[in-house]
């Protein structure tokens, strides 16, 4: 009766936690640089190693560059990755993580302006 | 040899001559842009050559300097950041005024990066001084430390920055000699301002370039640096000072 109760409760959490996860909605492009499993598990690690090697090295690699998730991912609606379903906001609000790149890194998709100096 | 053949030379050489205008002026720079994947070498020190006698009453460098970057004003001179001003010289004794760019130097041996506790401020192997802000904790040690005050505190918070130009609160930044301009191998925006709206006072190149045209200036005309008495080996070089 116990292990019946238990299975019936598990199943309803299961069942609560899919209700409130975030939808990720991808804008552009067929894949992502990583498989997404690796990308959902350590998309940070990527950024923190390729910051310090923009920066400091001038090494501008596009593939873990923050400005390349942005382009991609940014809503077509807003043109952010913040807000409501913003792409990097959605997931991190449901996991209760609090991200400090856009208090100084743009979450806006470049613009492209042609003849500007 | 076949006309075909000598009408394909004479292209060429029509395309050459339009590429080189004049020993060591090109339109195209050649070698200069570097690949992303590449890191920034030793082997070029990046620097500016600026002729004080043509620069005149604009702001040219310092406005496009401010847009390329996004530092924007909010009307507070005492706390509003500036990566670039113009500073005016006058002689006591006869009255006679002189305008200059001034920003960071890019000094060999700078200062702020001796002061810094946290080693954010740092100098690139290409002579490029910068700050990272991931470490920066914003004591302002560089700011105190730098004899030309280049340096500004980020008083407020920041909104509308560039994608290349990552800018916040609570850190210090001062001009980057356009270093996202120079990974791509353009010229930065002052430079480029100058020539084009300005009195075409400022030169961008690599100081260790023999061929180059900074290099060959600095060797064939006078030039002299801001406080050359503190012996930091600017890469900002001033002629007409």
């Amino acid at each position: 009766m116990t292990r019946f109760a238990a299975g019936i409760l598990a199943a309803v959490l299961a069942l609560a936690a899919q209700a409130g996860a975030p939808k990720v909605k991808i804008e552009r492009g067929e894949a992502c640089v990583a498989p997404v499993a690796e990308m959902r598990r350590d998309h940070m690690k990527m950024l923190f190693h390729q910051r310090d090697r923009t920066l400091r090295q001038g090494v501008r690699a596009p593939r873990f560059s923050l400005k390349g998730c942005v382009d991609c991912h940014a809503s077509e609606k807003t043109g952010s990755v913040l807000g409501q379903d913003g792409f990097c906001s959605s997931c991190h609000e449901y996991a209760a993580v609090k991200i400090d790149c856009f208090e100084c890194h743009t979450p806006q998709r470049a613009v492209r302006t042609a003849g500007k100096p | 040899m076949n006309p075909e053949r000598r009408q394909l030379l004479a292209w060429g050489a029509a395309a050459a001559a339009g590429a080189m205008l004049a020993p060591g002026l090109r339109l195209v720079e050649l070698a200069q842009a570097r690949s992303p994947e590449e890191a920034a070498s030793k082997l070029q020190r990046w620097g500016l050559l600026i002729d004080i006698a043509k620069c005149g009453e604009c702001d040219a460098c310092v406005t496009a300097c401010h847009e390329e970057n996004g530092v924007t004003s909010r009307g507070r001179p005492t706390t509003d950041p500036q990566w670039i001003r113009k500073v005016s010289l006058a002689d006591r004794q006869t009255g006679y005024v002189q305008t200059l760019p001034l920003m960071c130097q890019h000094c060999e041996h700078p200062p702020c990066v001796d002061v810094c506790p946290t080693g954010a401020s740092f100098k690139r192997a290409d002579g490029i001084v910068l700050v990272d802000k991931h470490t920066c904790i914003g004591c302002r040690y560089c700011v105190m430390a730098c004899p030309y005050a280049a340096r500004s505190f980020v008083h407020e918070a920041t909104s509308g920055q560039k994608p290349d130009v990552p800018r916040g609160k609570g850190t210090v930044e001062s001009c980057t000699l356009c270093v996202h301009r120079v990974d791509r191998g353009d010229t930065p925006a002052c430079v480029v301002a100058c020539n084009r709206d300005g009195g075409r006072a400022m030169a961008f190149g690599d100081l260790n370039d023999k061929g180059g045209v900074l290099y060959q200036r600095l060797r064939d005309e006078p030039s002299s640096q801001i406080r050359a008495d503190l012996a930091l080996n600017t890469g900002v070089r001033y002629q007409g000072l």
